[in-house]
């Protein structure tokens, strides 16, 4: 793998996308002589046009929806960690994004309220999945 | 297809010929694409595997660049180096580990932990070389973030070599096997991708379940450090004595449980009543994630050392030893602690309790150890 990556990425992603737009020309041009036929009064030769180019559209727009997965897929996310600050003695609690430096019982900045130093009690991250059966 | 459809339907409409005409095309056409399947259906089906591998192979590599840019990028904000890392950390993701012989298996235990041991060490040494400003936390995160990285620059490597070796024999059975374990491959890489980041970050992971239990039991208590990297606090739990152990956080380290939980048990001339472990495990496919599960034996992962040291210490007095587990999965046990992971730990101090109290007497002391790494997670 001596090349680079993006650089073979992004040349196959341009030689897919030529090819899924001449499938996608031709399959309209396809409809349009669908239409021709509706005109001159050949009805089945124009079904037959007409199911072609509608099979080509949706075909070539499928294998572009998919490419567009993939590279959207190759993106790591980071997941949003929250942290939670809590006193000790009057109970006051707040949350906030984690920071670098956050730690579980690390003692942070005096209470809001009563000045009692306040501690770090929870650090994670909230995943909303999709329910299943 | 398509194309030859259009060409004969432009030439219908030049000539105004019925489409009748041309059928027999259509038909040799059914004919050739039949034949071609035939013979050549199994190389047809072998390009397209490849080209399924070749995808997740950018992917990978995609991975593990972006691993690799993290790691270095991390060192170089908290290192603070005089001079630039990256060829240090090239060189270290290059690293490899020698188990050893185990023809004669008596013994092997040993020499494993010891190149385990110096594995450490060089590891640790190489890491303050590079990042001369980190303290002993970052040097701990900064190690893990690196292992990550290593991991996946090895994953890569290996699925590289079945790829191109699978390129080039065309054996269908290489390409196979490779694109049928690719699905869980990805699933490890992507969970290593996370792990590398939530390190970098010092932010808690899955696996750390069982330290913060053991986090949790002992705050506010008196701590005092025993062999090696583990804290130990006395707390009275329902009437007993309780000698809680954990690594020793927030960096990220697993420490020697097996040493800290045999040199509790020598203190105490092997007079325990029991030993309750809590860990991470993995969980199955449709279990829900954060269950709490009890069960007996030792509870800890890793390449066995530890396992066998505290089943060695276990046996000598004969202790009973209780296992509770927090389940979850690879992906989030490397990846920053979830908060249903987070809950199921209360659960399962509740459980420890009711353990202590069907399995112990008034007065007796026991042994509670929080295993895991302890990144992000303090005692
Ligand atoms: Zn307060």
């Amino acid at each position: 793998m001596s090349r680079t990556p993006q650089n073979s990425a992004t040349k196959i992603s341009s030689f897919v996308l030529i090819i899924i737009f001449i499938g996608l020309a031709l399959s309209l041009s396809a409809l349009m002589v669908a239409l021709a036929y509706f005109g001159s009064g050949n009805e089945v030769l124009a079904g037959y046009f007409l199911l072609v180019g509608f099979l080509g559209v949706a075909l070539s727009t499928y294998v572009l929806f998919q490419t567009r997965r993939r590279i959207m897929r190759l993106k790591i996310e980071i997941p949003p960690v929250t942290t939670t600050i809590e006193c000790r003695k009057c109970g006051f609690k707040s949350v906030r994004e984690f920071q670098r430096g956050d730690y579980i019982f690390k003692e942070v900045e005096p209470c809001q309220k009563c000045n009692d130093k306040m501690l770090i009690t929870a650090i994670y991250r909230e995943v909303k999945e999709k329910l299943g059966p | 297809m398509n194309i030859f459809a259009v060409i004969s339907g432009l030439q219908n409409t030049v000539t105004q010929e019925p489409f009748g005409e041309f059928s027999w095309i259509l038909n040799l056409l059914f004919y050739v694409v039949f034949i071609i399947f035939i013979f050549y259906g199994q190389r047809i089906q072998m390009y397209v595997m490849i080209r399924e591998v070749e995808g997740s192979l950018y992917k990978l590599k995609y991975i593990k660049d972006e691993g690799r840019k993290t790691a270095i990028e991390t060192i170089k904000e908290i290192g603070k180096p005089q001079v630039d890392p990256t060829v240090r950390v090239d060189r270290f993701l290059e690293y490899f580990t020698i188990s050893p012989q185990s023809l004669d298996p008596a013994g092997v235990v040993w020499k494993l932990e010891h190149i385990l041991d110096v594995r450490d060490v060089r590891f640790k040494d190489e890491v303050k070389f590079m990042a001369p400003a980190a303290d002993e936390t970052q040097v701990n995160n900064l190690e893990n973030t690196l292992e990550a990285a290593m991991a996946l620059n090895y994953i890569y490597k290996v699925i590289r070599h079945y790829y191109l070796l699978g390129k080039k024999t065309l054996s269908l059975y290489i390409i196979m096997q490779l694109q049928m374990i690719l699905p869980l491959i990805m699933r490890e890489a992507e969970a290593y991708a996370s792990a590398l980041k939530a390190f970098a970050y010092g932010q808690p992971i899955g696996d750390g379940a069982g330290a913060l239990v053991a986090a949790k039991l002992m705050y506010g208590h008196e701590k005092r450090k025993i062999p090696k990297d583990c804290v130990v606090a006395t707390v009275p739990i329902e009437g007993r004595t309780a000698y809680v152990i954990k690594a020793e956080g927030p960096g990220g380290n697993v420490g020697k449980i097996g040493d800290g939980i045999r040199t509790v048990i020598e203190e105490n001339e092997g007079k325990i009543a029991t030993v309750i472990m809590i860990d991470a495990a993995m969980k199955l496919e449709g279990e829900e994630i954060g269950e709490v599960a009890e069960g007996v034996g030792a509870a800890i992962g890793g390449p066995g050392v530890d396992q066998f040291k505290i089943e060695e210490s276990l046996l000598k007095y004969r202790i009973p030893i209780n296992a509770v587990i927090v389940k979850e999965d690879i992906g989030d046990a490397v990846s920053p602690m979830r908060k249903e992971i987070f809950e199921a730990v209360d659960k399962a101090i509740e459980r420890i309790k009711q353990v202590i109290l069907e399995k112990t007497k008034e007065g007796d002391k026991v042994i509670i150890a929080g295993v895991g790494n302890t990144i992000g997670i303090a005692q």
